[in-house]
């Protein structure tokens, strides 16, 4: 329903079918999983979780720490772009690191719905750590029923 | 400071028959990703657990081992079609060196962003020396 172009979606498959494996010969995590690396994974990034009804599609990016003010969501014949940038900490300097996890920088994130939605009353909020955008699939998009006539 | 996987210990990682995980349930949990840096006080340590709100997250020290234990209380709506991060909880541990001092421990959580305070105990505090001239 939803194509988001990877180049590495086919590694990723192959990926995510070790993981399967290794997850069932060590259910309680063994080998840990870590998430949240933009620029330095060929994972999208943020993350995003989709969900739709009848009404609307709603996507959560999972991108904690970020200025919401550095977000740019929007929405141009039916692709969905989220923008922005996870900034460094302030003041620290790179010999001061133990370990660096999180990596920063800017991203940029596309997704091409199948559908028309309602560009003028997509809604995004951002709240710990999620960003949610609510996009009301357009009239044209919901079902209609037609009625038979019987003569 | 080190790092804590599950069958990290005494516990050779050929043996994973017998190992037994930090923690027992029998759950899967994500790893959160960390930044550490020193400062002149202590260490901080800051980890991404987006969807946390401050109720959800069980943070503590025990025998040395600081562990980060945060609830997922956020359910994935029932009409999922694309799932690529998987609401499960987030757990993590460290072992924490002497030069800590366990009871100075803070933490703040903003926007789904941990960060935690392990200040350095008084001795292990850099002093300048001063030089006294005659």
């Amino acid at each position: 329903m939803y194509a988001n172009w990877n180049p590495f979606g086919e590694l990723d498959l192959l990926r995510q079918g070790i993981d399967d494996l290794f997850a069932n010969i060590w259910p309680t995590g063994y080998g840990r999983r870590s998430v949240f690396l933009p620029g330095r994974s060929a994972r999208g990034y943020p993350l995003l979780n989709i969900a739709a009804d009848d009404d609307e599609v709603i996507v959560n990016a999972f991108a904690p720490g970020l200025d919401p003010k550095s977000l740019e969501v929007s929405v141009e014949r039916n692709v969905l772009t989220i923008a922005g940038e996870k900034k460094p900490l302030p003041g620290v300097k790179p010999e001061q690191y133990h370990r660096n996890e999180r990596a920063t920088g800017k991203f940029i994130r596309k997704l091409q719905l199948d559908l028309e939605v309602d560009e003028e009353k997509v809604q995004a909020h951002y709240e710990n750590g999620i960003l949610t955008i609510v996009l009301p699939k357009s009239e044209v998009a919901l079902p209609r029923k037609i009625d038979i006539l019987v003569k | 400071m080190a790092e804590n996987t599950v069958n990290s210990g005494n516990v050779p990682a050929r043996s994973e028959q017998t190992l037994t995980p930090a923690t027992r349930e029998r759950s899967r949990f994500l790893s959160p990703a960390v930044d550490i840096y020193e400062e002149a006080e202590g260490l901080v340590v800051v980890a991404d657990v987006p969807g946390l709100t401050r109720d959800d997250l069980d943070i503590n020290v025990e025998d040395k081992v600081l562990t980060l234990h945060g609830k997922m209380a956020a359910k994935s709506e029932a009409s999922l079609i694309s799932e690529e991060f998987e609401l499960v909880d987030y757990f993590r541990q460290f072992t924490l060196s002497d030069r800590v001092d366990t009871s100075k421990i803070s933490a703040t959580l903003d926007q789904g962003v941990l960060t935690l305070k392990l200040p350095k105990v008084e001795h292990a505090k850099p002093k300048r020396i001063e030089i006294k001239t005659r």
